[in-house]
């Protein structure tokens, strides 16, 4: 980790390995002046081949085997696995189904938000190295972090079967309903965290935001009367409003030149936003009156342009998954059936949902014999990283003037807005940018 | 200082999905006791802070895949007092390990426009293809509480008690009624090492070997009685070869079913 002034206006900085972001990359970025000359965020995921090795697969084996694309948010892998799975072999799951997967889907956001507000990117603000220092300092927080964050593990277990890559998701639903007994208890958890979802949103409005409005077009799902999770129309900041299957169409994954990276982009060419921050600007009034009270206590409106408040969409977004599943527990039922039948075996799907980290779009083609001829996946992190480097562009001029651990450090900060999920790569790594005047 | 005479500990990633070191951050009850009986010295997704080596201990997530990779595990091994492998991934080669029954340069032409760019390896390989390690814990993912006792016991200079038999023991100590029996479905339970509490024959699904295989695994018989009771050769194959494939018996009784599959066509 290092910021060299050289003769005055060269400066480099480099931080070799970026710590708290899941899975490996590193920074580099270059200045003459004011002018910023060069910024690489460099991915040293290696390639694993997902989109390869899933030709000739039966479909039913692919939830499992995408679930293994990205730890940290297996369930997402699984619904748009699923979805695109169930359009393609023309299945409606119905209720309670749908409702279950909304459950589930609610664990993985509370386990992951918890995750990176507290344990990756609050140490940033706090001005810790990492949470084993700040938990010296915080232990009460950390404790009660550890235990909200545990809550969401336990949907995921409850529902899920475990929490790293859950075994009872299916194409077409789960295998088994888990009892009412079980449900009760995991809402009487729930409840008890509660207070500090909410103590959560006040804690992390008070930190100190670095003044970087951004004019972002962010990208996310709508569901006409829901936050969304797994269905909806792609909308945007100016106006997009598409089906999921027009995915293709509006956007695509470029090779950059000198570079080993897959970037998501419009196909005009325009970079864009995805994940918390885009959802809670876009799906504002979906929130239910609860959670929007407490924005309005905390002085939060959309539209928020500042993504190092990501934070507070996460908090947010936290609070509406506890009070959700909460209450779809209070419903539960474990008599109903646990998945519908599929009939048909071939056909061509899409499926999108919203991972911890943004939209996740899946698509597939199966042959006849059920197995998969074709897959495409466009993770997160992919149609980020575009956009979180151009916040370095825009964000370090502001730092040519201060010493070099802050300089660094506030560019990692950066990157952790995005709470960038490297392990992500279906298909990229090592990331090259050239920079055009 | 105290801190000092804690043992260190680090984690290492390659080929992953950082599932595995995530089962630490999963320990919910138990992180603030273990970051209180080790120090954690090297831990790149949890901390900024490293500490240099050598260490006491080493966990390694991720399969050996690239050139960069092959070197890189020679250093790890050379730092640390002690290898763990946690996961298929470093213990098996893992998921991407399918990728070593197939033509890589096809594989990077279907995923990348400029295949010329992506360095890798033919193959997604066990960290035991290329160090020394002193023990490796199974599961895709890793069992957390297993985890914690493979830490515990080489703090204490013991060796891990991991048992080594199949699932299907669990499953029957869970009360479980046998999916094979109900449902005719083919599981891998009798073959697959215990580890996970038998978790998908308890939710009604046959157990697809994410823990690899057992001890002295009779693959084969299992594989002709499924094949006996309606399930055909190509599903075998692929039944065998998902996150554990690589691993033998899996890897040889694979191959000979698709020897079979291609001989009948
Ligand atoms: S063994 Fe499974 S859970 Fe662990 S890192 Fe590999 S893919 Fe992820
Ligand atoms: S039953 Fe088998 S596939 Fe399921 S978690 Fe256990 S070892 Fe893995």
């Amino acid at each position: 980790m290092s910021v060299k002034p050289s003769k005055t206006i060269e400066r480099t900085i480099h931080v070799e390995n970026l710590a708290r972001v899941e899975g490996e990359g590193a920074l580099y970025i270059k200045s003459v002046g004011d002018e910023i000359t060069d910024v690489q965020l460099n991915i040293f995921e290696p390639p694993r081949f997902y989109e390869a090795f899933l030709r000739g697969r039966r479909f039913t084996e692919v939830p499992d085997i995408t679930a293994r694309i990205c730890g940290i948010c297996p369930v997402a892998y699984q619904m748009s696995s699923c979805h695109a799975m169930e359009q393609a072999l023309g299945v409606t799951v119905g209720e309670p189904i749908r409702t279950l997967r909304r459950l589930l889907y609610c664990g993985e956001w509370i386990e992951s938000h918890v995750l990176h507000m507290f344990m990756l990117h609050l140490p940033d603000f706090l001005g810790y190295e990492s949470v084993v220092t700040m938990a010296a300092d915080h232990r009460d927080v950390v404790a009660k972090a550890l235990s909200l964050k545990k809550a969401g593990n336990d949907i995921v277990n409850f529902i899920g079967g475990r929490e790293v890559h859950p075994i009872n998701v299916r194409i077409g639903g789960f295998y088994r309903l888990p009892s009412k007994a079980k449900a009760k208890a995991l809402r009487e958890t729930l409840l008890a965290n509660r207070e500090f979802a909410i103590e959560t949103i006040r804690f992390m409005a008070g930190l100190d935001f670095p003044d970087f409005e951004q004019n972002y077009e962010f990208v996310a799902m709508k569901h006409p009367d829901e936050y969304p999770f797994c269905e909806g129309r792609l909308v945007s900041s100016s106006g997009l409003d598409i089906p999921i299957e027009a995915f293709l169409s509006e956007f695509e994954e470029i090779h950059v030149k000198h570079s080993t990276a897959l970037h998501g982009r419009f196909k005009d060419g325009r970079i864009y936003l995805v994940g918390p921050l885009a959802r809670v600007n876009l799906n504002f009034e979906q929130l239910p009156d609860s959670v929007k009270a407490i924005a309005k206590e905390i002085g939060f409106s959309v539209p928020c342009r500042n993504n190092f408040k990501s934070i507070i969409a996460r908090a947010l977004e936290t609070l509406f998954a506890v009070e959700q599943a909460i209450e779809i527990l209070e419903h539960y039922d474990d008599a109903a059936a646990p998945h519908v039948k599929i009939t048909h075996q071939s056909g061509i799907g899409h499926g999108c949902s919203e991972a911890p980290r943004g939209i996740l779009y899946h698509r597939y083609e199966i042959d006849d014999e059920g197995l998969i001829k074709d897959a495409i996946i466009t993770p997160p992190t992919a149609q980020n990283q575009p956009q979180i480097e151009d916040d370095l562009r825009h964000f370090f001029p502001s730092m040519l003037d201060k010493p070099e651990e802050e300089a660094t450090l506030r560019c990692e900060q950066l990157i952790r807005n995005y709470d960038p999920c490297i392990s992500c790569s279906t298909h990229f790594l090592k990331l090259q940018l050239d920079r055009t005047p | 200082m105290v801190k000092d005479t804690k043992p260190k500990l680090a984690v290492y990633k390659f080929s992953s999905c950082d599932g595995c070191q995530l089962s630490i951050l999963d320990l919910e009850d138990e992180l603030l006791a273990l970051t209180g009986a080790v120090e954690i010295a090297f831990f790149l997704e949890a901390r900024r802070k490293v500490q240099p080596g050598p260490y006491d201990i080493g966990l390694v997530e991720g399969s050996i895949s690239t050139p960069e990779e092959a070197e890189r595990i020679v250093q790890v091994r050379k730092e640390c007092k002690y290898l763990v492998t946690i996961g298929a991934c470093a213990t098996s080669g893992g998921i991407q390990a399918l990728k070593n029954w197939a033509d890589v340069e096809e594989y990077k032409r279907i995923v990348y426009a400029s295949p010329k760019y992506i360095q890798t390896l033919d193959t997604a390989s066990p960290v035991a293809a290329y160090v020394l390690v002193d023990f490796e814990l199974r599961g895709c993912p890793v069992n957390k509480y297993q985890l914690v006792e493979v830490i515990t016991a080489f703090v204490a200079g013991r060796r891990p008690q991991i048992p080594t038999y199949p699932v299907c023991l669990e499953c029957k100590r869970e009360g479980n009624v046998c999916v094979m029996v109900t449902d005719g479905a083919p599981c891998l339970g009798p073959i697959t090492q215990a580890g996970c509490g038998a978790i998908c024959p308890s939710f009604g699904r046959s157990c697809y070997a994410c823990f690899g295989p057992s001890e002295s695994s009779a693959a084969e018989m299992l594989c002709n009685h499924c094949e006996k009771t309606g399930t055909d050769k190509p599903t075998i194959v692929r039944m065998l070869r998902s996150f554990n494939g690589y691993l033998e018996p899996f890897k040889q009784v694979g191959d000979e079913y698709e020897r079979q599959t291609v001989k009948n066509h």
